[in-house]
């Protein structure tokens, strides 16, 4: 479903992902771990097609996004890194503009919408201004967005991202649900958000895969038996970097 | 379609906040205001309109139009809903498109609310309201130029105060350039050559000969292609600055 084959990114003369590949299946769940700065978000910012890559391509469902965005796009779901919304709008409002851009009408789109605000635990806000939302309901807004069109791939960056633990554990177990009939690749940094909701992880440093596997056989790889062991021996700090 | 879409959205975001409501009024306050005082509509008799009213049309946009249009990118880049509107299956080109129409029509129901003053001449004299209807068409067109060009610089930076200074200097020199008194003070310094190659940069040269009910097809073709250039380079720029 998703296909990443050896993308990289320069910034200027900054290396920020360096032929990454991988692959995410229907059904599976692939966690992105890795310290910040580690490439996550840019990669996901060309997989979706907003950025285009240096080099190397990105299939979604076979489509590259490069030769065909317009065909890849509407395959996905994206969850933006800061959960951006236009404040001006309601989230309803903003949900039908979503819909709407996405090629829905009529009474399929506000089933769509109805739907998408369900998922999301949003119907208490749903007439609210974007503005006055708290950060937790910001971050469920921009989720139910990436859900309208039912996608067959749905990529989030750090979806669980200055959520208190009942929204983190609420989106943990959206993701998995979710994960059973879709692609799913989404970045984090919790380590603990890997064994509850990833079928597969990979952890990224300086923008290269640097381990790869359930979450069984990286604790396994692990010096004693915990995955803040492995992350902290594969990737470099921030400083050192 | 999805050009549609994002000028629908861009139009409830004007009227959903005091921005448009606050540059209509101002803009009917002032055009208005300049007609019936510096203009002496109501000594000179003008009923064509076009040295009281239209006349500062170009003077109120260049300070107005960057107004209406400089969050149209600024917003976007800021609040990172480029990333959104980059992912969504649309073409830079519709959104570019859709934004440009929202704003154009902002101008467009302030330049209509000044219907009033059409009933007034028309009351008072018997204009000739082809030459009215000319003064208009050259008015919205000055404008529509002043709001591409806002939008270009509303694609270089996120900052929505920059774009506007940046706009407004554009835009009045736009206007300067083709302003009588300045290109005399020119024409002492430099060669005729110079000036007429900067009167015919500026926006007055074009807009002065449509408000005398003048169509020319030369003026056209100037206010499209120069529209057409500024939302071909803020393509350009939003592709550029992703690269
Ligand atoms: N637009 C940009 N211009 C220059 N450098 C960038 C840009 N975006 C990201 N980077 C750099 O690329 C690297 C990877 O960033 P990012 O993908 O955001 O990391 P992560 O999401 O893993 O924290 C960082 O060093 C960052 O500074
Ligand atoms: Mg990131």
């Amino acid at each position: 479903m998703i296909e990443v084959a050896k993308l990289s990114k320069h910034f200027g003369s900054k290396l920020a992902v360096d032929e990454l590949s991988f692959t995410v299946e229907k059904g599976e769940v692939l966690g992105f771990l890795g310290p910040n700065g580690a490439g996550k978000s840019t990669t996901m910012r060309m997989v979706t097609g907003f950025l285009p890559p240096s080099a190397g391509d990105a299939k979604i469902c076979g489509i590259s996004i490069t030769e065909n965005p317009f065909e890849a796009k509407t395959k996905i779901g994206y969850l933006p890194e800061s959960a951006p919304l236009y404040n001006d709008m309601t989230v309803i409002g903003f949900l039908k503009f979503c819909a709407a851009i996405r090629g829905l009408v009529g009474p399929e789109k506000n089933e769509a919408v109805e739907k998408a605000i369900e998922t999301c635990f949003l119907e208490s806000v749903a007439h609210q201004s974007i503005e006055t939302l708290s950060k937790g309901y910001r971050h469920r807004t921009c989720l139910a967005q990436s859900l309208l069109h039912d996608p067959e791939v749905l990529i989030l960056d750090e979806p669980t991202d200055g959520l208190d633990p009942n929204q983190k554990f609420e989106i943990r177990q959206l993701i998995k649900r979710l994960g059973e009939t879709k692609a799913i690749l989404f970045s984090t940094h919790i380590l603990e958000e890997v064994e509850a909701a990833c079928t597969r992880a990979v952890i990224v440093d300086r923008g290269k895969i640097v381990a790869d596997g359930t979450p069984a056989e990286l604790i396994a790889q692990a010096p004693n038996g915990s995955l803040t062991e492995l992350f902290r021996k594969v990737t470099t700090t921030d400083t050192a970097a | 379609m999805s050009s549609l879409t994002i000028f629908k959205r861009e139009l409830k975001s004007y009227f959903a906040q005091p921005t448009a409501y606050a540059i209509i009024v101002i803009f009917l306050l002032l055009s208005l205001g300049m007609t019936f005082s510096f203009g002496e509509f109501m000594t000179v008799g003008d009923a064509s309109l076009e040295y009281s009213f239209f006349y500062w049309h170009p003077w109120l946009y260049m300070l107005l139009a960057p107004a209406i249009a400089m969050k149209l990118w600024a917003d976007e880049q800021r609040n990172g809903t480029i990333e959104l509107l980059g992912t969504f299956p649309v073409s830079t080109w519709s959104a570019i498109v859709g934004k440009f129409l929202a704003a154009a029509t902002v101008s467009l129901v302030a330049l209509a609310l000044t219907f009033p003053i059409v009933i007034t001449v028309n009351y008072l004299g018997d204009p000739d309201n082809g030459i009215i209807l000319a003064g208009y068409i050259g008015s919205f067109l000055v404008c529509c130029t002043f709001i591409a060009i806002t939008m270009l610089v509303s694609a270089c930076t996120r900052d929505q105060v920059v774009c506007l200074i940046v706009s407004v200097f554009l835009c009045t020199t736009m206007v300067l350039s083709g302003y009588d008194p300045l290109s005399r003070e020119l024409a002492k310094a430099t060669s005729p050559a110079t000036v007429e190659a900067v009167v015919s940069l500026g926006v007055l040269n074009h807009f002065t000969t449509l408000s005398r009910g003048l169509f020319r097809l030369q003026d056209f073709v100037w206010f499209a292609s120069f529209i057409g250039i500024c939302l071909l380079g803020t393509s350009t720029i939003l592709s550029a600055k992703r690269a």
